[in-house]
Parts: C-alpha cells; sequence; structure tokens
C-alpha cells in the first residue's frame, strides 16, 4: 500500500517530465543497448570458432613428437624420429577412449598431371584420417587398408588440386597423376573445406597410404604424427592422459623423465582461441559499460536538477506530513523507475541492434541470457547508486526554508 | 418533545467538546542564533486555543508571527516553553512523529496555495492521505471528494490549477487542509494572493467551515480579515500586546453581497 502510493508519486513525476526523462533515459538505454550488442558479438566470435574448430574434428587428438636434446643440440621436433609405428600400434591395441586412429607423415612435392604442375603437400595416413577430419569424399572412394598394406599408389585429392592440375573439368577419379616423380592413381576427390581459421588453404591436399609415402616420397620408417579421435568431445581429456600413459611405457620413460611427446586435444586449441576472443569481449564490454555509467551520471544530473526544481514541492509534501524517508524513497523509486524503464528500452534496442547486425552485416551473433540479466541488474543498482545522492539531499531539506524556496 | 430533548442533549455534547483545548502554550520561547548573535523571535508567549474557535494572529513583519506560524504547524520545534496539540507535547517529538502530527491534526493553507501543478485537484486533495497508510485508495478518494464538495468545487475534480482561477485554488488547498479531518486549521496569508471579492469569498467558506465546528488559526498582517474571526492575537516584537474575543463579528458573505457588482 505505501509502495505503491510511493510508486503512483514517481511514475506521476515522470509522465509529467515525459520529454526530460526520455532523454535521460537515453543514456542508460544506449548504455545498456551496447552492453547486451557487444557481448551478443563476443559470444558470436566465440561460439563461430567453436563450431569451426569443431567441423575440424573437435574431439581430434594430435600425438607429436617433442623436441629433444640430442648431442647438446636442442632440436625441431620434426627432426625427431621417436614416433614409430610400434608406438601407432601400441596406443591402436590399449587405448579404450579412441575411436579412429592413424599415422601421419607428410612432404611438399610437386603434383603433376601432363603440362599442369601444382606446388602441394602429401599426406600418409590411414583409412581413418577421413573419419577424424570429418571429412566426405565428393566422389570417388577412399583407399582401403589392403592398399595400405600393399603401399599401393593411389591417392585422394582437394579442390585446389583438382582446380589446378585437372582445370579441363574433366572427373579427375581414374586418372593418373605424379607426385614428384611417382605415378598416383587418383581414387577419390574430397569435399571442398574452405579455409582454415589460421588462413591454411585445407583444400590443398593430397591423401595417400601412409606406407607409400614412408616408402616412396620420403624414404623414412618412423611417423611424424598420429592422429586419433577421442569416442567423444568430454572424453578428450581423458584420452589424452591414456595415449600419453600409453606412451610413456612404450617409450620406457622413468617416472623422472619429461615426456618426449606432445599429445594435445582440440580441447586446448579451443580454450586458446575462446580466451582470445574472451579477452576481446571484456574490451568492448568495458566500452559500453562506459556508456552506461554516461547514463548513470546523467540519470544523477537530472535527479539532482529536479530535487532543485521541486523543493517547494518537497517542502508542501513534508508539511503534509511526509517524513524524510518518504521524500527519499519518492525520488529513489524515480531514478530506479527510470534507468528500469531505460533498461528495459535498452534490452529490446540492444536486441534489434544484434539482429540487424547478424542479418546485415553478417557477423555472427549469439545473445547470452545472462548478458540480459547483468545488463538489467547494472541499470536497477544505477539508479540506486545515482539516484541516491540527490534523494538524500531532498530528504534533509527543511520543510520551513523549502517551502519558503522561490 | 422526545425529539426536543434529543436535540438538546446534542448541544450539550457539542458544547462540551468546545470547551476541549486544541492548542495549549506555555512561556514559548524560540531563539535564533545568527553567527554571534541571539534574536529572541519569541520571548515567553501564553496562550490557549479551544476547539471551534477562529483566531486571526496577528502583527506586522517582525512580530514573530511566522516564528508562531512555523512552531504551531510543528515545523519547528520551541527553545523553551510547553506547545501541546490535542494533548500532545510536541517538545520531546522527533522529526518523524512531528510529520505524522502535521498528517493527521493540522491542515495548512498557504499564501501561494502551494498546488501541485499539473495535477488534478482530486489528486491535490488526496495527498496528505497519501502519507497515512491507514487510509485506503477507497476510502481516499471518497474523502477528497467530499473535501472538494464542501468547498464547493464538486465539479471541478479534475481540472488542474492551471485550469482553474486564484480563489478556485485557494479552495483546492482549503478542501486538501480537510481531508485528514484535522484538529486545526492553520492558514497562513490565506488571502493574500487574492483580490477583495475573492478573498470575501473565501473568508466566507473560512466561516462556514468553523459554523460547523472546524478550529481555524488565521495568520495574517491585515485588519480587516481579523474582523470575520471570533478572537484576534497581536503579537509585536515576540510578545502578545493584545488577545481579544471578537464582539461583532462580521459576516464576510454578507460584505461579498454588498461590494458592487461587477460588469461582466
Amino acid at each position: 500500500m505505501r509502495l505503491l502510493n510511493l510508486l503512483k508519486i514517481a511514475f506521476k513525476a515522470i509522465v509529467l517530465n515525459k520529454m526530460r526523462t526520455l532523454l535521460t533515459m537515453l543514456g542508460i538505454i544506449i548504455g545498456v543497448a551496447s552492453v547486451i550488442a557487444m557481448l551478443a558479438i563476443g559470444e558470436g566470435s566465440k561460439e563461430s570458432i567453436r563450431s569451426t574448430i569443431s567441423s575440424m574434428g573437435s574431439n581430434m587428438i594430435a600425438i607429436k613428437p617433442g623436441a629433444d636434446i640430442r648431442g647438446g643440440v636442442r632440436r625441431s621436433r620434426e627432426d625427431m624420429e621417436t614416433l614409430t609405428l610400434k608406438d601407432y600400434e601400441a596406443i591402436k591395441s590399449q587405448a579404450s577412449l579412441l575411436s579412429y586412429i592413424t599415422p601421419s607423415v607428410d612432404g611438399g612435392g610437386q603434383v603433376i598431371n601432363g603440362a599442369n604442375n601444382w606446388p602441394s603437400t602429401i599426406y600418409g595416413v590411414n583409412p581413418d584420417y577421413l573419419n577424424i577430419k570429418v571429412w566426405d569424399l565428393q566422389s570417388g572412394s577412399m583407399f582401403t587398408d589392403a592398399e595400405v598394406k600393399s603401399a599401393a599408389k593411389v591417392a585422394v585429392i582437394g579442390q585446389t588440386i583438382v582446380e589446378n592440375v585437372f582445370p579441363d573439368g574433366t572427373d579427375p577419379v581414374g586418372q593418373m597423376m605424379r607426385f614428384n616423380n611417382i605415378p598416383f592413381k587418383v581414387i577419390g576427390v574430397l569435399e571442398e573445406k574452405g579455409e582454415s581459421t589460421s588462413g591454411q588453404d585445407q583444400d590443398d591436399i593430397v591423401i595417400a597410404p601412409y606406407t607409400t609415402v614412408q616408402k616412396r616420397i620420403l624414404a623414412i620408417d618412423h611417423l611424424m604424427e598420429i592422429m586419433a579421435s577421442a569416442i567423444s568431445e568430454d572424453q578428450a581429456q581423458n584420452a589424452v592422459d591414456e595415449v600419453s600413459a600409453i606412451l610413456r611405457v612404450s617409450h620406457k620413460l622413468n617416472e623422472t623423465d619429461d615426456d618426449d611427446f606432445h599429445v594435445r586435444s582440440m580441447e586446448e586449441l579451443i580454450s586458446t582461441f575462446s580466451s582470445t576472443s574472451e579477452m576481446l569481449t571484456l574490451l568492448l564490454v568495458a566500452v559500453a559499460s562506459i556508456s552506461l555509467l554516461i547514463g548513470g551520471i546523467g540519470i544523477m544530473n537530472i535527479m539532482y536538477v529536479s530535487v532543485k526544481e521541486r523543493t517547494k514541492e518537497i517542502g508542501l509534501r513534508m508539511a503534509v506530513g511526509g517524513k524524510g524517508s518518504d521524500i527519499l524513497m519518492q525520488f529513489l523509486i524515480e531514478a530506479i523507475l527510470i534507468s528500469v524503464t531505460g533498461g528495459v528500452l535498452g534490452v529490446i534496442l540492444g536486441l534489434g541492434a544484434t539482429f540487424f547486425i547478424e542479418k546485415f552485416l553478417n557477423w555472427p551473433t549469439s545473445v547470452a541470457l545472462y548478458s540480459i540479466v547483468i545488463s538489467f541488474a547494472v541499470c536497477a543498482i544505477t539508479g540506486i547508486f545515482f539516484g541516491w545522492y540527490p534523494a538524500r539531499k531532498a530528504s534533509a531539506l527543511d520543510p520551513i526554508t523549502a517551502l519558503r524556496y522561490e | 418533545m422526545k425529539v426536543l430533548l434529543c436535540h438538546k442533549a446534542e448541544v450539550l455534547e457539542e458544547y462540551k467538546i468546545m470547551s476541549k483545548e486544541i492548542i495549549k502554550i506555555e512561556e514559548l520561547k524560540r531563539d535564533f542564533t545568527m553567527g554571534s548573535e541571539t534574536v529572541h523571535a519569541l520571548k515567553g508567549i501564553s496562550y490557549s486555543i479551544t476547539e471551534g474557535e477562529f483566531v486571526t494572529i496577528m502583527g506586522s513583519s517582525g512580530s514573530g508571527k511566522s516564528t508562531m506560524l512555523n512552531i504551531l504547524g510543528c515545523l519547528d520545534q520551541p527553545t523553551s516553553g510547553t506547545y501541546e496539540i490535542d494533548g500532545v507535547r510536541v517538545k520531546d517529538l522527533n522529526k518523524n512523529e512531528l510529520a505524522t502530527i502535521r498528517n493527521e491534526k493540522i491542515g495548512f493553507i498557504f499564501q501561494s496555495y502551494n498546488l501541485l501543478a499539473r495535477t488534478s485537484a482530486i489528486e491535490n486533495v488526496e495527498l496528505p492521505l497519501l502519507y497515512n497508510s491507514k487510509v485506503s485508495t477507497e476510502e481516499r478518494r471518497e474523502r477528497a471528494v467530499k473535501a472538494l464538495k464542501m468547498v464547493g468545487l464538486g465539479e471541478r475534480l479534475h481540472h488542474t490549477p492551471s485550469q482553474l482561477s486564484g480563489g478556485q485554488q485557494q479552495r483546492v488547498a482549503i478542501a486538501r487542509s480537510l481531508v485528514n479531518n484535522p484538529v486545526m486549521i492553520l492558514a497562513d496569508e490565506a488571502t493574500g494572493n487574492l483580490d477583495t471579492r475573492t478573498s470575501y469569498e473565501i473568508m466566507s467558506l473560512f466561516q462556514e467551515l468553523n459554523q460547523q465546528g472546524i478550529t481555524i488559526t488565521f495568520v495574517t498582517h491585515e485588519p480587516d480579515i481579523a474582523t470575520f474571526s471570533s478572537r484576534t492575537i497581536v503579537l509585536k516584537d515576540g510578545n502578545i500586546i493584545k488577545d481579544y474575543k471578537n464582539e461583532n463579528i462580521q459576516d464576510a458573505a454578507e460584505h461579498l453581497a454588498n461590494l458592487p457588482k461587477e460588469d461582466h
């Protein structure tokens, strides 16, 4: 009853000064709207990074040899020959949290078909590779385990190779091409995958059985990498631990020895990217918060003027029985009403702006519920914080002076 | 016969109520300290007002009239002496309790009406009741309408002050002072901003209300206003120099009728 009366009084005061109230609200509206829009952009980019990484196979696990010191020289991990087929077999037979696993070797060279040639990279893997990378074939088929065993000279090629080496538009499947001097029969064409997050052309690729690449192109018998995928994204970290344990045994490492390999899940990559974009979001929100603060100061300013302007009214209210606390509440509620109404309008505007950004600028956005809750809470707090001082001033007025104030 | 007896009992009852002291002031002093100087605005005043009286407090500026008004209105506290309103000793009350006294026992009327701008007459009248949590919304509206009817503005409930004449605005203010059923109406130069005709109208209204048993204290510096009241207290330099019953109370309505007709 009492609060209802105060609400009524405050509402009345706001309605009587529509234009001024609206202008005051504008600061809050813009502040809240920008916080929501900025958070939506930040969340959106975070999610888009996550989905990009997901499309690369978010439960992917990469096992690489670790850098080590040999004869006093610190050597790059590519030079390490510590990762072998034995490791691959050990992991394949012992790991329980992996669904797919493939050895991997790669080498650069020239892809040649008649007069057309193109510098590219050949990846030696097994048929699991496509499952790990979440990649489909556009035409043809993947090589088989039997072809891996026999080190067959067959290859699956990416779209960039198709464009540059088979430019006449004929289906490359079934045709012959050379990688350096080794002839390969093209048995499949990969779907277009586009650029990776680091800007690398993922379609510039030739895939062949790892045995073939090891023997005929690189002339090595160690592995450069082992790729696997965990049974699920949630199990990625456990799978990493499991693989590490298997490799430590396989490499006969003592408890005190450091790992001579690196096992990384995409989860780490995701969190690296996410933290970068989180930083960006934080920055955006900081900027937006400043505008919210300025909006708050606008409220304080107008409430201060309002108290001054209505000194006589305050005197009258006190004369007819308004207590100091009533006057305080009246002005405080007025300030809160302004900021909360501004907050509601700001949320609407922010959602509108987000929609606009998504629709017309094609930026990924994602409105998080917490951003609305937070900006709303901040609004109410702003109202109380910036409304308090003027309201306190009003309530401390002496009724006699206030009544005589002109 | 029975009817007559009943009536007589009522009159007796009324007489008993009329003798009740609304205001009791004893040796009341009020000092103001201005820098190193102390100004004695009121220098030990004693008087009382009983229910149903229509008292004017007169005095030129500097007589302590305004100080008296502030204390009577519970807006200010005396330095020493006692002030009782409706049996409550005001001296011991804190700010909030004073506000409650003002809300429940006093009806204020000001020279400049002090209505809330752009607010309808009825909402202006409801104002004191907003600060009284004992009054429900329906009762508040009901009492405001009744008070406005009493001052003859039953037809203008929703007019804002700018749509009303000075006299009508003061009537709204009077309705506002009546709405909380105060024990006393305290008017501060209530006719000061009005022309002669309207002043008489307002005084006539005050006399009417007084005849209904409402106690009125009217602070003014105009001597002819005092002739409409039943008692006059004259202040000078913080002392009462005259306090007399008015033997020949003028009828404001009559004065109004005798005014030369205005051209319309």
